[in-house]
């Protein structure tokens, strides 16, 4: 960028390494090291702090939350290196990005490559800011994993589009202030039929339900639009390049979901410290119930593989090569992820299974929580059962079996 | 796969090349119907040891070309896909052992010899039909080792028995006081229960009070690299019957039950390459590499236990038959699965090691 003075020199990343420490020293309130914004995940309410609220500003108003998205948009226009001091100096201070969310994370990166211009200077520097909540319509009743089958329609009416139908598992859709959803726009054609659309979620129509899940929370709403009318100029790209779009959009989605990175930091304790916690040990310090010590075993001896491939998937890529891994990593590390909270409630029995109040710790209200939301990680972002038709096509060359 | 370096993929593609022509699953064939007890072809390990693959591991100082562990296992894998019948993976971990645990004048007189493939080497650990380290009763006194092995892979060719007594381990020459009978097991290759007698045996006195169970970790490491090649050859063969093999009118490929088999045995396969370049590389590295190696060999034992399983099963009635080599596979699979710790003694290790 014109705008922006080309830095690559060594002497150039010091220079802008101290510019990073001195913007920390000045506006990171110490208060908030270790702690999150409320602004920067996909659900939750958006109360702030006057703390939170100043580190918003503070980082939005640089372009920092988006640190390598343009700066004519209100991103950061910094490179990748500069991306990493910047991150690097942030974590030393016990610092956090409090700019996120699907805004962030799938949304943005795919207007900035189909978005027209007056699209992407609308839209982006609201959530460069951190000041505007996206959630996705793109499930339905009867369009999961099949979700070309989609029928929320949007009826050409001249200046503007009319939208009718329902959407499913939205999540944080109560939160949300703008949808991005895909609509179809003409029946004719189940993929061709498919429009990209952004939706405001306090247009007079729409009607969001929260849906409570086993676990008692509920991340996911019902999404209801009822003679919606969206502006002609919400439409993103072309009528009908929505299928593209979309799925354009899902790759970033995957890519948030498979990490291996933070599966392991989401896992915590080794199952066997847990283990000793809970069941007796004999004299040499082993699990005394063999039968359940050898079940911990195969499991941790499988983890272990699942990291190593976590390791060599990002090894793979830094080395520039085709990694045909990030095809099996959401299928393996979910379905382990899975199989340890199993373990985990096995390991500690009733204990292990309190729903509230007394009797228990928080760790294990939480465990038997997330021991049940887990149960949506090998359904959502496309189903294990799709990440196998993927794999049978994509990878292996196996001819479509429809 | 492993991020490999400019040698180290020469080497694999070098391997890859000399086995898929000179060394097809037809050669290991050729070599069970000669029906020699040493189970291999002198000539091709010859030429093997020519091309520094036996020397691997071995310094340059005593002939080899010290390229370490990774470029070990990446030929052992290419080996592997093809059933290469030769005692490479045996005289590698007999080298191993005198590397870690033989002195000067040790090394000096065997490794040129092990590294040239004038020399076959192989371990003797195991005095039971199951893998037991903790329970040996062979014995050494006054310099003569007397005992019995059972399974000594490699047996026939060998010229030098790397043998795990109760009190460390020590070289013995094949000679007179060591005597073989032959195993002739499921995967027709060379096993014998070897007798010592009073054997000449000489001490390998360094490498510290873990010196077997670190020579152990590099024999379960490198036959998991075998193991790894069998799995992917396997996988692959699998794979193009099903792209072949047409019933009701439809490729099997075509079928979303058979498709999702074989999508959950490359994610198993995708598990054990990485177990197995993660054990490989951890000997590269010296950190972590008891617990690395138990993970190598316990995925190695189950994913070439299911997918050897489900290559059969998925060839149909063809698996059953001897002109198929699928089966060939199998049989080698469930040998080298009890070679050097089955998976209940792995994951008996594993949990030790982790301190549970």
């Amino acid at each position: 960028m014109a705008t922006q003075p080309q830095i690559d020199s060594h002497s150039g990343e010091e220079a802008f390494r101290e510019e990073v420490v001195q913007f920390l020293a000045e506006h990171f309130p110490p208060e908030l090291k270790g702690k999150g914004n409320a602004l920067a995940s996909v659900e939750g309410p958006d109360q702030e702090t006057p703390a939170q609220e100043g580190w918003r500003k503070a980082v939005g108003e640089r372009g920092w939350g988006t640190p390598t998205w343009p700066k004519e948009y209100g991103g950061g226009g910094l490179s990748r290196k500069q991306a990493a001091i910047l991150n690097e100096e942030m974590a030393k201070v016990g610092a956090f990005n409090p700019i996120g969310g699907m805004g962030v994370m799938m949304f943005g990166p795919t207007l900035l490559e189909y978005g027209s211009e007056e699209q992407k200077l609308a839209h982006i520097p609201p959530i460069s800011r951190g000041e505007i909540r996206w959630c996705q319509g793109y499930s339905e009743p009867n369009a999961g994993s099949d979700l070309a089958n989609l029928q929320m329609m949007a009826e050409d009416k001249g200046d503007h589009y009319l939208v009718n139908g329902q959407k499913t598992w939205t999540s944080g859709g109560q939160w949300a202030d703008k949808s991005f959803c895909l609509v179809r726009t003409d029946r004719s054609d189940k993929h061709k039929g498919i429009s990209f659309l952004l939706i405001d979620m306090d247009a007079p129509g729409v009607e969001v339900r929260p849906i409570q899940m086993i676990s008692g929370m509920s991340p996911f709403c019902e999404t209801f639009f009822t003679d919606v009318k969206v502006p002609k100029g919400n439409l993103v790209g072309k009528e009908g390049e929505g299928w593209t779009i979309g799925k354009r959009l899902l790759q970033h989605e995957r890519t948030n979901l498979s990490g291996g990175g933070s599966m392991a930091r989401l896992m915590g304790a080794s199952l066997a410290d847990i283990a000793k916690k809970y069941v007796d040990t004999d004299a040499d310090g082993q699990i005394a119930d063999k039968v359940l010590r050898d079940r911990i075993a195969d499991f941790e001896i499988r983890w272990g593989a699942f990291l190593l491939t976590a390791r060599r998937a990002s090894d793979e890529s830094k080395a520039g090569g085709v990694s045909e891994i990030s095809s099996v990593l959401k299928k393996l590390g979910t379905k382990l992820g899975q199989e340890r909270a199993e373990l985990m409630i096995e390991i500690m029995g009733l204990q292990g299974l309190g729903w509230e109040g007394e009797g228990f710790s928080e760790a294990e209200l939480g465990g038997v929580r997330a021991w049940l939301f887990g149960k949506a990680t090998t359904i959502y972002g496309g189903s294990t059962e799709i990440q196998n038709n993927i794999i049978a096509k994509r990878v292996l060359g196996m001819l479509d079996h429809q | 796969m492993a991020v490999l370096n400019e040698e180290q993929e020469m080497l694999r593609d070098m391997a890859r090349e000399w086995t898929s022509k000179e060394s097809p699953v037809t050669e290991f064939r050729k070599v069970r119907a000669g029906g020699a007890e040493e189970a291999f072809d002198r000539k091709a390990y010859a030429t093997m040891a020519e091309m520094g693959w036996v020397g691997v591991v071995i310094p340059e100082a005593h002939g080899g070309s010290d390229f370490g562990w990774l470029s070990a296992g990446l030929v052992v894998e290419e080996l592997g896909k093809t059933l290469t019948a030769s005692p490479l993976v045996a005289s590698t971990i007999a080298a191993s052992a005198i590397l870690l645990g033989g002195s000067d004048e040790q090394q000096a007189k065997w490794l040129p010899g092990l590294a040239s493939g004038e020399i076959i080497g192989t371990l003797a650990v195991d005095e039971g039909s199951r893998h037991d380290p903790a329970k040996l009763e062979t014995t050494v006194s006054g310099g003569k080792l007397s005992g019995t092995k059972a399974f000594v892979h490699e047996a026939h060719g060998a010229d030098l028995f790397v043998v795990a007594a109760s009190d460390g381990l020590y070289l013995v020459e094949k000679g007179e006081a060591v005597s073989l009978s032959t195993r002739k097991l499921t995967d027709q290759r060379s096993h014998a229960e070897v007798v010592f007698d009073g054997a000449a045996a000489d001490r390998l006195a360094g490498g510290g009070d873990s010196l077997l169970d670190d020579v152990l970790d590099r024999a379960r490491i490198l036959t998991a690299s075998e193991m790894l090649g069998m799995a992917q050859a396997v996988f692959d063969v699998t794979l193009d019957y099903l792209k072949q093999r047409v019933q009701f009118n439809q490729v099997l490929a075509t079928f979303q039950a058979l498709q999702h088999r074989m999508a959950d045995l490359f994610g198993d396969l995708t598990m054990m390459r990485s177990a197995v370049e993660g054990g490989l590389q951890a000997l590269d590295s010296g950190f972590g590499v008891a617990r690395a190696a138990t993970i190598a060999k316990a995925e190695a034992n189950r994913v070439l236990n299911i997918v050897s399983r489900e290559g059969v099963q998925l060839h149909g009635g063809m698996g059953m038959t001897d002109d198929y080599d699928i089966g060939l596979y199998l049989k080698r699979a469930r040998v080298l699965e009890a070679s050097f710790g089955g998976t209940a003694f792995l994951k008996n290790r594993f949990a030790t090691i982790g301190g549970y």
